[in-house]
């Protein structure tokens, strides 16, 4: 099956199935479906730099944690009619959704630029321990900084606002997410076809083949990994929307795993891969989740066999052949 | 006649290994240089320092008048100095149009260009592929290059190389596992380079050597053994003992 | 802030280092022999701690039960070697990070189907429970001790064993060329499945002394698997000298700033706000020691350059 094909597939099904619930009266499978949306988001955003820019990331939790405690704050400080900042200048919190996302997209976009600047300088298995490390710096700081919840995390009671939408309806709130998600897709498939993506794949490829035609990976990496931590940051501002509640276990390493989980399930550098595998995780988790408390242990047995067995994931797999060019 | 590239009193040691020695040497316009000597005795380590994988411990690297010791690897290709690699060096997952297109993209300078797909850029891929015509590639443009044979592969690095309208060329064993034809063809090839920029070509090949070669260097345990053209090194005593043996 | 309380401070981190470096010898081995990064490290850490919680608890016997995590975590790191990860040695670090992160979930869940979600009970065999006193009149507890002497003990075991034996000189050899050993005849299946399981069975260990301190539950091994990797880091993987000075380091910075830092903020802030500033930096202090080390040294303070 060409993938292009398999990719329609992936798409109808995301519109389907909350259309289907919508009409059935289902409101849960909507906010599942929600939640598929937001994850392959957050996957995308890993995906740029893992499946195409081949650098393994174990710490993408901090950015999805950024993303939502720059929602919660903002979101928990204009519910309560507090400003950020007074001093030297009034920063008021902000329950519009047009205003939250930029928030959140800047501080991680930010963060992935400091992180990336200093973790790009090592590589292999260094790379994914300083990624990790820095992850675990933020979430430990989140547990232990008081003033917003710490261990226990902060609740904001009201979802926030999206023009004049009423974003409390679950089949509204999934088609804003959803839409980003698409924008997302869109955006990193660009950017995969461009001169940029070029390079980026030829670092991934051979960087010493890189450097010797004049460009240095260094560069490209960078800027790859800004656009992904910004990316995945989005994801957690909506995660942390969908919930009305964030905590530092956005932060946690476990996040980066499930994050990896959901691209490996469906096919590293595959551009929908992450959505089918966000998908195929909340299948499991719900229907697994349903029969048996311990369904992490099936979910465990499937990412090994599909990582020993089966490691195009999920499009791999039904697609046979990499779409390109 | 202008020097293209110069070395001067390069050194270079891994612990106790010497493996570059007091080394100079020039590299002049419209020149075959070639480079020869004994496994080991340095050849690979002297390009890595000229094309700036390696830093040496003393001594300087001027390219173009210039003194490019402490530029990298990156800036040295822009500044056009093109390299092959004595074990072959490319995309292999890439196909080789999309090899030569990143080359010319790196000569180009229109790297962080992200909204116009690259595939079908023209102004990559027509160099491109004059340059794989050029290389002898025509009609291969398509294959991945894992895909290439061994000949074409190395024909490919000599495309990349050229899409950096290199000032000189760096070529490290581009004869290696080459059967007659092969190099005999790229032999060709490479004669007609010379007039596009002068060539330092590091090879085993003995042939090749004497056929291309204006001047040569012979390399021994790190240290220059001699210098000078083809008849010189070729009836020079020293070098007959060490390398090329009595019927050279 | 007696000298007393700071050389308590430092004896514990003394013997938190001595536990790190047991976890951080295994998992740097089998980096450095086979190349393969290993997450589920941690879960035989808690193999071993459970094991010996189980078999104490069942026998009365404190001893009996250390000898059954050794055999417990080394059993289980050979299955899973022969099983999983053997498979996973020419893969690259991205199938390797996900494989043994699938591990941890079934470990993990696994061990909460068998005993449930409650810690289990381990205490202090009474032959090694009350204090020692120590010069300088430091009272400190005898079990810790004990840790110390037993995780010095076992670094210099593990030197006597890679410079002194022949499988210390297999080991060295396959660090240094992996294929080149396996042409010279050594069976190599055989040498990387002991290593594996020597790893694991050093991870039990620690599981099982620390479980008397700290409680004995699923997930116990995931902190200390991190700040294991961060040792190796530190130290350069690879090198068991490197994660033996690794381990230290961590241990005393750990310890030593958990101890200083809210105490110095409560110099001038008041005690909830400088409990709170302190505790968050100081956790954060291993990371940033991590990031420091690597921006002088890439590849850890005794790693190869």
């Amino acid at each position: 099956m060409r993938e292009g094909w398999i990719n329609a597939v992936i798409l109808a099904l995301l519109a389907a199935v909350p259309l289907a619930a919508w009409a059935l009266d289902e409101p849960f499978v909507i906010t599942l479906a929600t939640k598929v949306a937001i994850f392959a988001l957050a996957g995308v955003g890993l995906n740029f730099v893992l499946g195409f820019g081949g650098l393994v990331s174990f710490g993408h939790a901090a950015f999805f944690g950024l993303g939502g405690y720059a929602a919660g704050i903002l979101a928990s400080h204009a519910a309560n009619y507090e400003p950020l900042m007074s001093w030297p200048f009034v920063l008021e919190g902000s329950q519009q959704m047009l205003v939250i996302w930029p928030v959140a997209i800047g501080v991680s976009a930010l963060a992935a630029l400091v992180i990336g600047a200093l973790s790009l300088r090592t590589r292999g298995v260094y790379f994914i321990m300083v990624t990790l490390a820095f992850a675990q710096m933020l979430y430990y700081f989140a547990i232990s900084w008081p003033s917003y919840g710490g261990e226990d995390g902060l609740s904001f009671y009201v979802r926030n606002g999206f023009l004049g939408v009423n974003t409390f309806d679950p089949l509204s709130f999934f088609t804003i997410c959803c839409g980003l998600l698409l924008m997302a897709l869109g955006l990193t498939d660009v950017l995969r076809r461009s001169r940029f993506g070029l390079a980026l794949e030829a670092a991934r490829q051979n960087p010493q083949r890189l450097l010797s035609v004049g460009i240095r990976p260094y560069g490209v990496q960078l800027v790859a990994f800004v656009i992904s931590g910004a990316l995945t940051g989005l994801a957690g501002a909506l995660y942390a929307d969908l919930n009305r509640f964030v905590s530092p276990n956005m932060l946690s390493w476990h996040t980066s795993g499930e994050i990896m989980i959901f691209v490996i399930l469906g096919g590293v550098a595959r551009l929908w891969g992450p959505v089918a595998g966000a998908g195929l995780y909340i299948l499991l988790e719900h229907q697994l989740g349903g029969i048996s408390d311990y369904w992490q242990v099936y979910l465990g047995l499937l990412l090994l066999v599909v990582v020993i067995f089966a490691r195009g994931g999920v499009i791999g797999v039904l697609a046979r052949k990499q779409d390109h060019d | 006649m202008t020097e293209v590239l110069r070395i001067e009193g390069v050194t270079k040691r891994f612990g106790a290994l010497v493996a570059s020695d007091d080394v100079s040497l020039d590299l002049r316009a419209g020149e075959i240089h070639a480079l020869i000597g004994p496994n080991g005795a340095g050849k690979s380590t002297l390009i890595k320092q000229i094309a700036g994988e390696l830093r040496p411990d003393s001594g300087v690297v001027r390219f173009l008048g210039q003194d490019v010791s402490r530029l990298d690897v990156a800036a040295r290709a822009r500044a056009g100095l093109g390299r092959s690699f004595q074990v072959s060096s490319v995309a292999a997952d890439f196909s080789a149009l999309q090899n030569v297109m990143l080359a010319v993209q790196g000569a180009s300078g229109g790297v962080y260009r992200f909204f116009r797909p690259a595939l079908k850029d023209a102004a990559l891929r027509e160099p491109a592929f004059a340059l794989l015509a050029r290389a002898g590639l025509a009609g291969r443009e398509r294959v991945l290059a894992s895909e290439l044979s061994h000949g074409e592969r190395r024909r490919l690095e000599i495309a990349m190389a050229l899409a950096l309208r290199p000032k000189a060329f760096l070529l490290d064993e581009p004869m290696a596992g080459m059967g007659t034809e092969g190099a005999t063809q790229l032999t060709d090839l490479l004669d007609e380079l010379r007039h596009e920029a002068p060539i330092l070509l590091v090879e085993h090949d003995m042939d090749a050597v004497f056929r291309l070669a204006d001047r040569i260097t012979v390399l021994s345990y790190g240290r220059v053994l001699a210098s000078g053209t083809v008849d010189e090194v070729r009836s020079n005593a020293e070098v007959r003992d060490a390398y090329l043996g009595e019927d050279a | 802030m007696t000298a007393v309380l700071i050389a308590e401070q430092v004896l514990n981190g003394l013997q938190y280092g001595v536990m790190l470096f047991l976890m951080a010898a295994g998992l740097t081995l089998v980096f450095g022999v086979m190349g393969l990064i290993n997450l589920a490290h941690g879960s035989l850490y808690m193999v071993g701690a459970f094991a010996c919680a189980a078999v104490a608890g069942w026998s009365g016997s404190f001893v009996l039960g250390l000898m059954a995590a050794l055999a417990a975590a080394a059993a289980a790191g050979a299955l899973v070697e022969v099983v999983v990860i053997r498979r996973l040695y020419a893969r690259d670090h991205l199938d390797q990070v996900l494989a043994t992160f699938a591990l941890i979930l079934i470990f993990s869940e696994g061990t909460r189907w068998v005993f449930g979600s409650f810690p289990l009970f381990l205490s202090v065999p009474p032959a090694l429970s009350g204090a020692v006193m120590l010069p300088g009149g430091i009272e400190y507890p005898l079990y810790r001790l004990v840790i110390i002497g037993i995780g010095l003990g076992i670094a210099g075991g593990l030197f006597w064993l890679i410079g002194r034996t022949r499988l210390g000189m297999r080991i060295r050899a396959g660090e240094a060329d992996r294929e080149m050993i396996a042409a010279l005849g050594v069976n190599i299946d055989r040498l990387y499945t002991v290593v594996f399981a020597l790893g694991a069975a050093l991870a039990g260990l620690a599981g099982a002394l620390v479980g008397t301190i700290q409680s004995v539950q699923v997930g116990m091994g995931e902190p200390v698997l991190i700040l294991a990797f961060v040792v190796i880091v530190i130290g350069g993987i690879g090198s068991i000298k490197g994660a033996l000075v690794g381990a230290l380091l961590v241990g005393m910075t750990d310890t030593l700033g958990k101890f200083l830092l809210p105490a110095g903020f409560g110099v001038f802030m008041e005690p909830a706000q400088a409990s709170a500033v302190g505790s968050a930096l100081a956790s954060m202090l291993i990371y940033v020691l991590m990031a420091a080390v690597l921006v002088l040294r890439p590849r850890g303070l005794f790693g190869d350059a």
